[in-house]
């Protein structure tokens, strides 16, 4: 059933693009007081690159997200896709939120209409709808209400809400955070083959190194508030990858240096 | 019912099954609606046993009426098993209608029969029964200008409220004008407008229904922008992500999220519209119930006022029944909405 949703997904194929973040700083005024978040951050993505951003907690991930959906715009530098300037969001570059921001008046299929519906090609497409909600496994719950969903399962139909719309660039803030380590482990899965089968370009913010170092083939570590780049480790290692794969839990132990645990972790 | 209460009386220890618990548990199930049909027939006697101390020409209709729905009491409350939904809806409203039938034989005996309450003031309930059917035709025109008046009044206040809430809850400029003007005339109650309006319009009528409109559409507008104006930025940003234009941000995220806090608005207007409904037709409207209500006091017809009274309780009564059923409908996805 997953592998027909994803081929009827598929049908479409938008290759991913390619992003730079070119000497990105970003502040807020907090009470008159700038708050510094970013700070002079370039990173550049080859089209269809899968990407894993770690870093402390409030050091500047969710904004960095933000700025390259076009939420929002730097205070100095410059953000490209495809070497067109990033000014206003766009469909090419979907957001699945920290939180699942579903909209409490619209059913489960509904929000995950709503971007065909907002681009006025929901009529002639409604298979995408069905065929995203069989890929995170809520077909039977089409007509629930959010307010009769589980966190997980809300998360789930953030998940399909942004994937139905096939994006060049999917734009994840800890999208599996809510899940339980089960659901959790097959999404992983699930994400990294329709990555692969679609090969768009992924950005993923997560707390969990270890789920970055399955999924990405690139991890860059953030250092605290404000963030700047502390590192860019390459993954080379062919899917699917092993948790218990010693190459992996040694850049884990590096990975989990640079955020400041000591090496007996 | 008594299926239920035999299995219950089983389950608790077939052996032990006497006459006696029996006997309670049919009185405990059917007990109240007995009751109900015994304060019926207590006012059907009321009405006949004595004779009235005025000439009322409904008195003996009345009585028999009393027994009609005495009897339908008791046959509902023995066949309940028969009747389904029927019998269900009246065993759930039976301790009212005991209170009913108890009320009205009180009201019967203080009134028709011993003068305990001073008359012309306190009519019996025969009175009023009289009212309805003599004064039907004037009593329905009443009616019917009543409710021309104030769905039209309404209609256009809720109309007219609910866009104004929406442009300045999303547009600056036109908050910036609209703002002030609001917070100036908005808490002016609409009846102070009274005099001048009925100077300034060409007629009485349209004077009314532009009082009415403005009462229903400071509450409906002032409503309506604070929901649009709370409705979280994570929603826009959402739409804004998936490919929404400025349209589509309005009429598919700011007007739904914003629904909840209209429908206050709607309510709050509805309550008060009837004020200045009512006191437009005293004061200027030569035409229904306020009006009526007017011409019964000159006439001292105080029969007539109490059976224009019951008719516009049950006229606002029901206008609200529908606003939150028309809420229920488009809430549907709000969990724990009020039943009215
Ligand atoms: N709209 C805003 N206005 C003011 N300050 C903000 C705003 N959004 C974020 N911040 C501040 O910016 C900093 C970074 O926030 P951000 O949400 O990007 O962190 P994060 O790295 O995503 O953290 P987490 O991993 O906990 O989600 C925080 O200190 C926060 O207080
Ligand atoms: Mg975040």
């Amino acid at each position: 059933m997953v592998a027909a949703a994803l081929a009827e997904i598929a049908t479409h194929p938008a290759a991913g693009a390619a992003l730079d973040i070119e000497q990105v700083s970003h502040a807020f005024d907090i009470d008159g007081a700038e708050l510094p978040v970013l700070s002079d951050v370039s990173i550049s993505v080859e089209p269809g690159e899968f990407v894993a951003l770690l870093g402390p907690s409030g050091c500047g991930k969710s904004t960095l997200l933000r700025l390259v959906a076009g939420l929002d715009k730097p205070k100095a530098g410059r953000l490209r896709e495809d070497e067109e300037r990033i000014r206003s969001p766009h469909p090419s570059r979907v957001v699945v939120f920290q939180d699942p921001t579903l909209f409490p008046w619209r059913s489960v299929w509904d929000n995950v209409a709503l971007g065909l519906e907002a681009q006025g090609i929901l009529r002639s497409q409604r298979h995408r709808v069905d065929a995203a909600l069989d890929l995170v496994g809520l077909s039977s719950f089409r007509k629930a209400y959010p307010h009769q969903l589980s966190g997980g399962m809300a998360q789930r139909v953030a998940l399909a809400r942004a994937l139905v719309n096939d994006p060049k660039i999917l734009i994840l803030d800890e999208p599996l955070g809510k899940l339980d380590s089960l659901t959790r482990i097959t999404m992983q899965a699930e994400l990294v083959s329709l990555w692969q089968r679609k090969g768009f370009t992924t950005l993923l913010v997560t707390h969990d190194a270890e789920e970055a170092l399955v999924l990405a083939n690139r991890v860059i570590v953030f250092s605290d508030r404000p963030a700047r780049v502390k590192a860019d480790i390459r993954v080379d290692r062919p899917y699917p990858r092993h948790r218990g794969d010693p190459y992996l839990a040694d850049l884990r132990r590096q990975i989990l240096g640079l955020l400041g645990l000591d090496a007996t972790w | 019912m008594s299926t239920y209460s035999l299995s219950d009386g089983l389950a608790s220890g077939a052996p032990r099954l006497s006459r006696a618990p029996l006997l309670a548990i049919w009185i405990r199930d059917s007990g109240v609606g007995v009751l109900a049909s015994i304060a019926w027939i207590a006012f059907g006697l009321s009405c006949l046993w004595w004779e009235d101390v005025g000439d009322w020409s409904r008195t003996h209709s009345l009585g028999i009426a009393a027994f009609v729905i005495a009897a339908i009491a008791l046959f509902g409350t023995v066949g309940v098993d028969y009747l389904g939904a029927a019998g269900q809806a009246l065993h759930k409203r039976a301790p009212w209608l005991v209170a009913l039938g108890a009320f009205l034989t009180v009201w019967e005996v203080a009134t028709a029969k011993f003068a305990w309450l001073p008359l012309p003031f306190f009519p019996p309930p025969q009175a009023i029964i009289e009212v309805y059917t003599d004064d039907l035709p004037k009593l329905l025109d009443s009616v019917f200008a009543s409710v021309k008046l104030q769905l039209g009044g309404y209609l256009i206040g809720a109309t007219i409220g609910f866009l104004t809430g929406i442009s300045i809850g999303w547009s600056r400029a036109v908050g910036y004008w609209v703002h002030p003007v609001l917070r100036f005339i908005g808490p002016l109650p609409a009846t102070a407008w009274l005099p001048i309006a009925f100077f300034t319009f060409p007629s009485s009528w349209s004077a009314s229904t532009f009082l009415i409109a403005l009462a229903t559409g400071f509450p409906v507008t002032v409503l309506t922008w604070s929901g649009v104006a709370s409705v979280t930025n994570a929603y826009y940003d959402v739409a804004r992500t998936l490919g929404a234009r400025p349209s589509f941000l309005v009429l598919k995220v700011a007007i739904p999220a914003a629904l909840p806090h209209v429908f206050v608005g709607l309510f709050m207007g509805l309550g008060a519209s009837f004020a200045v409904l009512v006191v437009a037709e005293m004061i200027g409207v030569k035409a229904g119930l306020g009006w009526y209500l007017q011409w019964a006091q000159g006439w001292a017809a105080y029969a007539n006022m109490y059976a224009a009274l019951i008719v516009m309780s049950l006229l606002c009564s029901g206008a609200i029944t529908l606003l939150f059923s028309i809420r229920e409908r488009l809430l549907v996805w709000q969990k724990g909405t009020v039943k009215w």
